[in-house]
């Protein structure tokens, strides 16, 4: 389960750093894309952390079951909220807030029958 | 800019203006959750058939087929959150973790159990609240 976590927290890491690498002028074409990526340190390196973050989650499921482990990655929206407050400045309100928590509970809820 | 992150595609750097969701959007969505969810499933077969070897992570076909089901499924998605609010959209995406039980019951024999459940269920009022949270 604590693999899960870490591979929770590289995909909102993958995701942030897309979202700066990107900034609104990604190009059309398939290839122009693909291009695109290798020339922009920080798209190339979201898109290694993506890779990784799926790694992690295939050794994980390795040894975890499937319907426990999968719906833990809802805890990159967790980090991805949470990221965004420090990284881009994003104020938090009350639905955010109590999501935040929910979210974080039902993962609870699901890691606390992994242990068993 | 960086404010609208939830909303609109990742790869424009404007929202779409809110308009109410078309029927292509949402099948689009839930393809994506579906597919995902697929991906998954295979994830973990191709993980079960994985050892301390480079041969048997290269001829792993599960673990390709786990990766484009993957891809298609952030393709599906893509194209999916191009019209439509994500407030509909983005929640939709959760439903993968329900698929994800069923598969995981028919293909791996894990059971249903009441925590599983719960726990799905919480999840999906959460991500609900973080769309709304977001609009």
């Amino acid at each position: 389960m604590g693999l899960v976590l870490i591979c929770t927290f590289v995909g909102a890491a993958a995701q942030i750093l897309m979202k700066t690498g990107t900034q609104g002028t990604a190009p059309d074409g398939a290839l122009q894309l693909f291009l695109y990526i290798f020339r922009s340190p920080r798209l190339f390196a979201g898109y290694a952390l993506y890779g990784l973050s799926t790694v992690l989650l295939t050794v994980a499921l390795k040894y975890g079951e499937l319907s426990l482990i999968y719906p833990v990655i809802a805890l990159t929206y967790v980090w991805v909220t949470a990221l965004s407050v420090f990284v881009f400045g994003e104020t938090l309100n009350p639905f955010k807030v109590v999501g935040l928590c929910t979210v974080i509970f039902g993962v609870g809820i699901l890691g606390r029958a992994s242990r068993k | 800019m960086h404010r609208d992150f939830w909303r609109g595609d990742p790869w424009k750097g404007k929202p779409e203006v809110s308009q109410p969701t078309p029927f292509s959007s949402i099948l689009l969505v839930f393809g994506a959750s579906l597919v995902g969810s697929v991906g998954a499933a295979f994830l973990k077969s191709g993980a079960e058939h994985l050892h301390r070897d480079l041969r048997s992570l290269l001829t792993n076909w599960r673990l390709a087929a786990g990766v484009v089901f993957f891809l298609a499924s952030s393709i599906l998605y893509l194209k999916g959150i191009k019209k439509g609010e994500l407030t509909v959209l983005y929640p939709m995406v959760s439903l993968g973790y329900v698929w994800t039980l069923v598969w995981s019951r028919l293909f791996f024999g894990e059971p249903f159990t009441r925590a599983k459940l719960t726990g799905v269920g919480v999840i999906l009022c959460g991500i609900v609240l973080l769309a709304m949270g977001n609009r």
